[in-house]
């Protein structure tokens, strides 16, 4: 379909404005016009994103709905945009998650309203912008612009110690892309050009490849995170308000992810068949290790952050496995994690709402009080265990056969967390919702409103929906994996190497 | 009369500037204090005069006057507009703090129109002389100026270092510029190019006077090892004072550093680039670690100022076309952001109270959300994150570097920048995260709201079309060497 709108502009632009014009609403006086303002902005901004996916080419793998204007000459660097298999399912949930985060906070956050909703909107279009920047320092441009709201998201309305965990949040994030940079100027030296599509075609000498390679994980790996550069994540998750944390799980560790897939490994594909071995190393250790942490951990919140490396372990695993079926599964369990993750974060922000504690302690036979959620928050966590027929299962099975392929001890190692995994999730989903009434608290419950049930319906209908039928996303990313596959396939080096 | 005409056309703007500075000199002995407000008047046109006659009077080519001792080219016009803009800038902010500390005197407008003269002269200088000329000028106005409010201890004792230091820095420039004159024979810059590519006469003498040379540009842009007065100065000084000596003389002092460096000694670029190396990356190092300790927000801009001029030195040290284009965006965006960053200091500060400890920012987004979202952009493009000014800044200072081959110092730039960014954190931290411990309404007036604002939004707005700014220093550059 060719149409003269600009459509993936449109995507970018229209949550940024509308976050702008929230910004204007002024203090909490006009807190209400602040949200509902937020909501229609946050719907605007999914209906904009929704073309993507009805004018999408599924035949075709390589970018579609290409935008390209100049910006500054002098430099070769243009306003290139367009999209791919890989990025169109990630720039829809971003703009479906924003919608629910606008919901998620419509009453719980109580000052500086109209700030809070403007950050989540404008955070919004910039990592749209990420999802479909194909000019390097563009790309570079939406990737750290995004970090400030949500440096000020954690920093205002975050927990106790919100200021060291967003520092740290900020810096880790801050140093790593600095040497991304460094990489992009370097190419550009090398192309007189800031393209993506420039960069795709250039011959590079493996030595070359590797410190690119590891400049751009620098950047990724701490984004996804990577063990062993996770140790903001859980103190960010921690401290971040709901919405903070579900926008961090759902989308923030899906850049790191999709980055990968865009830029390091086509870019140095051969660094990446060289050092596919160490990242698998690091997947794994993520995977099993942190599975570990995970059991240990007495705080929800922190709980659910270890998960989440533990299931971004699964994408990185299966990205550097290099087959079909394991990027596949790469990319279902990215979006599924986005949903299971932010659900998850949302049953502890219904929680904590009422209680002002994240300690599983403090909890216990919840499901007396809040029967309704408890089986919202069952279903959530069996999807986070991977249990078949959620979403959560189909990625992590791909994932497994795909490396089953290629070494039966990776798909072992991968298996066990299936195992361990159930166990973190079942062991807490036990001690909080099960058992007796604990205290007084727990006894004072009251069950979740309309507004809750919303939000929690959707998505498990979402992750019921995806688990028994991912063919939308599969069918979606298909083209585009096998053209990724075939490009990683052939050798990147120069001529007499 | 005619065969000097021409000569005295491409000095104009300097004439003009000193013609009014004299007049506003004569004209405060006859006001009375009430009608003060017409000098002000008089300044802002003489400089919207003054940047009148230089655009009307521009053109790409490059014009000598007075036998070479001048000269009128692309980059001097665009760094006098430069200058101009930023003295209006300033002008607006600081009239309600000097009418309050009792400061709004003919001497102040009068000595900053002269100091402005004294950097016109430095970016026009084409002679060893010349420029010497005009950066005493300067100096000696801008010592005045920290000494204006005399009786505060504080301020006469950063005057006094200033000036011993700044005398001390001359000297060593007057001596460079001696030995030079011994080996070449000329003052002239070009003569003094043509003669060493010609092949040079005496290395050792040469590299003498390069040392001495260089030892007093970095001295007078504060570039370590040469740093130990800008703290103290910045922070003595009245904010209204360390605003000027923070902003648009840097603009002359890259000029000159073009003029001296690039312009006369380019056949030693070997030689000057190994120095500026190591003062750009200690620059870069001891502005960012020691800015974190700082609790006074004064000094804290003073070390960030010398990592700033580090970063600067990164497009001069690559001794490339490409790079000189890139430290002209860099000083004129850090011109930008500094005039911002001291004209909210002045925002805070009201009768009898200077906004000048990191504290005082506390909770200003619950006082002024707006006002604490304009220091936000300020930091931010300070510590070079996009989508503000100042990460083009970086990024194309960098990206020159990188090119000549400096790349185990680019790397560590880079580092250096991100421990660079905690202290601006800490500011935004402490404007967003901390509750108000000063609930005072904030005072001032309309003018000083919107130029801050449009100030501080600029920086935004050309973040996001850099090429204006890159554009007229790459046209200023290229048709200047």
């Amino acid at each position: 379909m060719m149409t003269e709108l600009p459509i993936i502009s449109l995507a970018i632009w229209v949550p940024i404005l509308a976050g702008i014009l929230v910004l204007f609403t002024g203090d909490d006086r006009r807190a209400c016009l602040a949200r509902w303002l937020a909501l229609a902005g946050s719907i605007a901004g999914f209906l904009a994103t929704l073309p993507l996916y009805t004018g999408f080419d599924f035949a075709n793998g390589g970018f579609q709905f290409q935008e390209r204007l100049s910006w500054i000459p002098a430099f070769n660097i243009h306003y290139h945009l367009g999209v791919d298999g890989i990025s169109v399912p990630l720039i829809l949930l971003t703009s479906f998650m924003t919608m629910v985060v606008v919901v998620a906070g419509w009453e719980v956050i109580e000052k500086r309203v109209a700030q809070y909703m403007a950050s989540f909107l404008i955070m919004s279009g910039l990592m749209i912008g990420v999802f479909s920047a194909l000019d390097t320092i563009l790309y570079y441009v939406f990737w750290e612009a995004m970090l400030i709201p949500m440096f000020l998201v954690i920093g205002i309305w975050g927990g106790p110690n919100r200021v060291y965990a967003t520092i740290k949040f900020f810096l880790y994030t801050l140093l790593g892309s600095l040497l991304m940079l460094v990489a992009f100027i370097y190419l550009y030296h090398q192309t007189d050009s800031f393209s993506l599509t420039d960069y795709y075609q250039l011959p590079l000498a493996l030595p070359v490849q590797i410190l690119i390679f590891f400049a751009f994980f620098m950047a990724f790996a701490v984004k996804i995170p990577m063990w062993p550069v996770h140790t903001w994540l859980p103190d960010a998750h921690v401290e971040a308000p709901t919405g903070g944390s579900v926008v961090l799980a759902a989308i923030m560790l899906k850049l790191g992810a999709y980055s990968f897939l865009r830029f390091a490994m086509p870019i140095a594909p051969d660094a990446s068949h060289y050092l596919a071995g160490f990242m698998i190393t690091l997947s794994l250790i993520s995977i099993v290790y942190i599975a570990f942490v995970a059991l240990a951990q007495r705080d929800m919140k922190k709980l659910i952050a270890y998960s989440s490396i533990s299931h971004m372990g699964f994408v990185t695993l299966g990205m550097f496995i290099f087959n079909p079926l394991g990027l596949e599964g790469a990319i279902v369990q990215m979006i599924s994690h986005g949903f299971i993750s932010a659900a998850m974060f949302l049953c502890v922000g219904v929680l904590y709402d009422r209680v002002h504690s994240r300690e599983i302690s403090a909890y216990g036979g919840v499901v007396n009080t809040m029967p309704t959620f408890a089986a919202f928050a069952v279903l959530f966590a069996m999807a986070n265990a991977g249990l078949p027929g959620t979403s959560g299962f189909v990625g992590e099975f791909l994932v497994i056969l795909g490396s089953m392929q290629v070494n039966f001890w990776y798909a072992f190692l991968a298996a066990l967390t299936l195992i361990f995994g159930a166990a973190y999730t079942l062991w807490m989903v036990k001690r909080v919702f099960f058992g007796e009434v604990a205290n007084a608290h727990v006894a004072e419950l009251k069950d979740i409103n309309k507004r809750e049930f919303l939000i929690l319906g959707v998505l498990a209908v979402l992750v019921l929906g995806f688990g028994l039928y991912p063919a939308p996303i599969t069918e979606m990313t298909n083209a585009t994996v096998t053209q990724l596959l075939s490009h990683m396939a052939h050798s990147k080096l120069p001529a007499g190497f | 009369m005619n065969e000097i005409l021409p000569d005295l056309i491409s000095a104009l703007p300097e004439i003009f500037v000193l013609g009014m500075a004299m007049f506003i000199l004569l004209l405060d002995l006859f006001l009375k204090p009430s009608n003060r407000v017409l000098i002000y008047v008089f300044s802002q046109l003489t400089l919207a005069g003054a940047a009148a006659i230089t655009i009307l009077t521009h053109t790409p080519a490059v014009s000598y006057a007075f036998t070479g001792m001048f000269v009128d080219d692309p980059m001097s016009d665009v760094l006098k507009v430069m200058i101009y803009i930023g003295t209006a800038i300033m002008f607006v902010y600081t009239r309600h703090y000097l009418t309050l500390r009792g400061m709004f005197r003919g001497e102040y407008y009068a000595l900053v129109l002269f100091s402005m003269v004294g950097m016109m002269i430095m970016v026009s200088g084409q002679n060893f002389l010349t420029l010497y000329m005009g950066l005493e000028l300067l100096s000696l106005c801008l010592y005045a100026l920290v000494a204006l409010d005399r009786d505060n201890p504080r301020a006469t004792e950063a005057a006094m270092k200033y000036f011993v230091l700044g005398a001390l820095a001359s000297g060593m420039l007057l001596y460079g510029m001696s030995m030079m004159y011994g080996a070449t024979g000329s003052l002239d810059i070009i003569q003094v190019g043509n003669s060493l590519t010609q092949g040079a006469p005496t290395y050792s003498m040469l590299i003498l006077g390069l040392v001495f040379i260089v030892a007093g540009l970095a001295f007078k842009l504060g570039a370590v090892p040469f740093q130990m007065w800008v703290p103290d100065v910045y922070h003595g000084a009245p904010t209204a004072m360390t605003m000027l000596i923070g902003s648009v003389p840097k603009l002359a002092a890259f000029a000159m550093v073009i003029r001296l460096l690039v312009q006369g000694l380019y056949v030693l670029a070997v030689d000057w680039q190994g120095m500026l190396v190591i003062m750009a990356v200690l620059s870069i190092i001891i502005g960012n670690v020691t800015a974190i300790a700082q609790t006074n927000l004064k000094r804290m801009l003073a070390y960030s100022t010398i990592s700033h001029i580090g970063f600067l030195l990164f497009g001069i040290m690559s001794a490339s076309l490409n790079g000189f284009a890139s430290s002209m965006f860099y000083v004129s965006a850090y011109v930008l952001m500094t005039l911002a960053g001291f004209g909210m200091i002045l925002l805070l500060s009201r009768q009898g109270f200077e906004a000048e400890n990191l504290d005082d920012l506390k909770g200003l987004n619950q006082r002024s959300p707006w006002n604490a979202f304009l220091m936000m952009i300020v930091m931010f493009s300070m510590a070079g994150v996009p989508p503000t000014l100042g990460f083009y800044a970086k990024f194309t200072v960098l990206q020159a570097a990188l090119e000549a081959g400096f790349v185990g110092v680019v790397i560590f730039a880079v580092l250096m920048a991100a421990v660079g960014a905690f202290y601006y954190l800490r500011v935004v931290k402490l404007m967003y995260f901390d509750e108000p411990e000063d609930k005072s309404p904030i005072v001032a007036s309309n003018g000083m709201r919107v130029m801050l604002s449009v100030n501080a939004l600029a920086l935004l707005v050309l973040g996001l079309m850099p090429q204006i700014l890159m554009g007229i220093s790459a046209y200023a550059i290229f048709n200047s060497i």
